[in-house]
């Protein structure tokens, strides 16, 4: 599902160099649920930009769902997000002035769908996070948990390939953390490819496996082929 | 997706009602002192004879006796020039102008007798300048070589003398000549008062009175020399007139010629009769300059004269230039609204939209702020032109806001609102999704 293959990032500044990636190279496989741990610094919010296609890199090959997106252009990159990858995001990043219907029609706008289509995933992806009642409840009308269930459905409703997944529940308590967790659960297991990156090792167990990042490089990557394993497992 | 960046354009007008408000306010301000002046502009430099001005032309010849050579003939002609010209019939159609003014009143009307502007032409003045009728209608080429005392009068002097009805066959007493009304004009405003335009290049730019109204009485040329004679003023004299206001025999330009000439080879032969002419009275010695005779058309005639007002002109440079700076100010309120909504347009991005999205809703956003201005800019042009008729100027009463000017508005509202809009919007479109989707 995605491969990458020497991947390497570096920001510039007029004064210094920034490795934020060194030959990083991750394979997740198709239904795969991957978490991705690592300390502040470590190059994880930057793999998730790569692996999004919201960032370029200098080196490197990144084969997503067998096709080489390493050099599309913006248009290129723009239809791939819409339409095989989802986003969850640490806080959430609804529209406030949009309420929970609309918020989940943005993807789905710039698809291309018409009308009908777009209501009949609006209404399913809302149905599967239990907030097809809210529709018309602005962001600021719900609770920390609903905003990150109306997040998940607007990631659902462009029915991607892939969810990245960036500290879905950083902003939770444990309570709505867990009902989040199980949501991504149910989404992975009907085929869904999840990578999360997390802080949480207890998040991270609840993956088929974790990644460790550390200065930009891959230091643990242990492939499970089989059904969902709730272990970690590290190398220094 | 036009409709979807409306919806979004208005809700972000509603979620920042101040800068919004802010930015159509600029561009109320910039467009409604853009408009009141290029619509006063339009009005002064329109074509006062719409379909009919390339076949007006003003013929020009130089009876000065001055030696030095002239860049230009004299604007008005001297009378015997203008009489020859005219009785030579060569044209499809021509007539002479002469404006004075008089005592006017009508016998069995109560009211006193007024002074009145009184245009002295010839038949031919009606069909050649479309001139309407409300009542009755113009003399004929038989009453202007008879002398005959008839008379058309201006709806507006209709309305005072004769409370609007028809007045045809009523008597007016011209300066102590009763004179029988065969006319009544609908109203009519030529803008500028076209056939008297003379002189507009001595002017300074103070061309104003050339958009002054048209006379109230009209005669046959012959005979309001006759009944006015004495009260006539010149144009320019190289001399002295032996009898002040008695030009007919005098050594001054000012009577206006002006003939029809419906093609191409008919201007081109007039032009060759107006020269033969000019050599002819140099050979019994009346004319110095032969050569220097003209022959524009109606448009290249108030070109000449710089019929618009130079004060209008300068107006309109000063409001397009406050437009401008309103623009600039647009400019930059639109690239704060657009960059601080960079977490929003960051999430679109990352959700899959393209940039070329971004740049339409950020565009249609700038395109409706436009619009508001452009109702804004409507009012305050109303307004503005209100003012303008409030003032003592020739063409005052000219002024109002016609369907042109009114569509202008708001298309040039919308036009420089997308103008201003267009850069922030391709910021907007630039904004890197990975950079602002922590802002939102």
């Amino acid at each position: 599902m995605l491969s990458m293959q020497n991947i390497s990032k570096i920001y510039r500044t007029d004064v210094v160099q920034t490795h934020a990636l060194r030959d990083f190279n991750l394979e997740v496989k198709e239904g795969e649920f991957v978490a991705v741990m690592g300390p502040s610094g470590s190059g994880k919010t930057t793999f998730l930009n790569i692996a999004g296609l919201l960032e370029s890199f200098d080196h490197g090959t990144y084969m997503l769902d067998g096709e080489d997106v390493s050099h599309l252009d913006d248009d290129g990159r723009s239809r791939i997000r819409n339409e095989r990858i989802g986003f969850i995001f640490q806080s959430f990043n609804l529209i406030p002035d949009l309420n929970v219907h609309d918020n989940v029609d943005v993807p789905l706008r710039y698809r291309g769908f018409k009308a009908p289509e777009r209501e009949r995933r609006i209404r399913e992806a809302l149905e599967v996070v239990g907030l097809a009642s809210r529709m018309k409840h602005l962001p600021s009308q719900l609770s920390g948990g609903q905003q990150q269930r109306v997040a998940i459905a607007r990631a659902l409703a462009g029915e991607p390939r892939m969810l990245l997944a960036d500290e879905p529940t950083g902003n939770l308590d444990s309570l709505m953390a867990r009902q989040v967790l199980d949501l991504i659960e149910g989404i992975n297991s009907k085929g869904t490819t999840i990578v999360m990156v997390t802080h949480d090792p207890e998040l991270a167990r609840r993956a088929h496996r974790s990644v460790h990042v550390l200065d930009g490089q891959v230091m643990d990557l242990k492939a499970v082929p089989d059904a969902p394993r709730r272990e970690t497992t590290a190398k220094a | 997706m036009f409709a979807y960046y409306l919806r979004l354009a208005l809700v972000d007008i509603r979620r920042n009602p101040v800068l919004s408000g802010l930015m159509v306010l600029a561009i109320a301000v910039g467009i409604g002192a853009s408009m009141t002046t290029l619509t006063v502009l339009y009005l002064l430099s329109g074509d006062p004879l719409p379909g009919r001005s390339a076949k007006i032309f003003y013929p020009q010849v130089d009876p000065s006796p001055y030696t030095a050579p002239h860049i230009e003939p004299l604007d008005r002609m001297d009378y015997r020039s203008a009489l020859d010209l005219w009785s030579a019939q060569q044209a499809d159609r021509q007539t002479l102008v002469v404006d004075s003014l008089l005592k006017v009143r009508a016998p069995g009307v109560d009211q006193p007798p007024r002074m009145e502007t009184m245009l002295s032409t010839t038949a031919d003045f009606f069909p050649m300048f479309s001139v309407p009728f409300q009542y009755g209608g113009g003399w004929s080429a038989v009453d202007d070589v008879k002398h005959a005392r008839v008379a058309v009068i201006s709806a507006d002097l209709n309305d005072r003398l004769f409370g609007g009805a028809d007045s045809v066959g009523r008597t007016l007493t011209l300066r102590g000549s009763d004179v029988r009304v065969v006319g009544v004009l609908k109203p009519w405003r030529p803008s500028p008062l076209f056939y008297m335009v003379a002189g507009g290049r001595y002017a300074s730019g103070d061309t104003a009175d050339l958009y002054r109204p048209p006379e109230n009485v009209m005669t046959p040329f012959s005979a309001g020399l006759e009944i006015n004679d004495g009260n006539f003023q010149q144009f320019t004299c190289w001399h002295p007139p032996e009898r002040p206001g008695h030009l007919e025999d005098s050594p001054c330009v000012w009577v206006s010629l002006w003939v029809e000439l419906d093609t191409p080879a008919k201007v081109d032969a007039y032009r060759q009769f107006l020269a033969g002419y000019a050599a002819q009275q140099k050979s019994l010695g009346r004319f110095i300059h032969a050569e220097n005779t003209r022959l524009r058309n109606l448009m290249q005639w108030l070109d000449f004269n710089g019929v618009v007002p130079s004060d209008v002109r300068l107006q309109n440079w000063l409001a397009f230039s406050f437009l401008l700076i309103c623009l600039s100010n647009t400019v930059c309120l639109l690239l704060a609204k657009f960059l601080r909504r960079g977490g929003e347009i960051g999430l679109r991005r990352a959700l899959g939209a393209p940039r070329r999205a971004i740049f339409s809703q950020c565009l249609v956003e700038a395109g409706l702020i436009g619009l508001l201005g452009g109702i804004g800019g409507w009012l305050l042009t109303l307004t503005g032109l209100w003012l303008i008729r409030q003032q003592q100027a020739a063409y005052a009463d000219l002024v109002h806001l016609a369907v042109p000017m009114f569509l202008t508005t708001f298309a040039l509202a919308v036009a420089a609102s997308l103008l201003a809009g267009a850069l922030p919007a391709l910021r907007a479109s630039r904004i890197d999704p990975a950079l602002h989707l922590k802002t939102l």
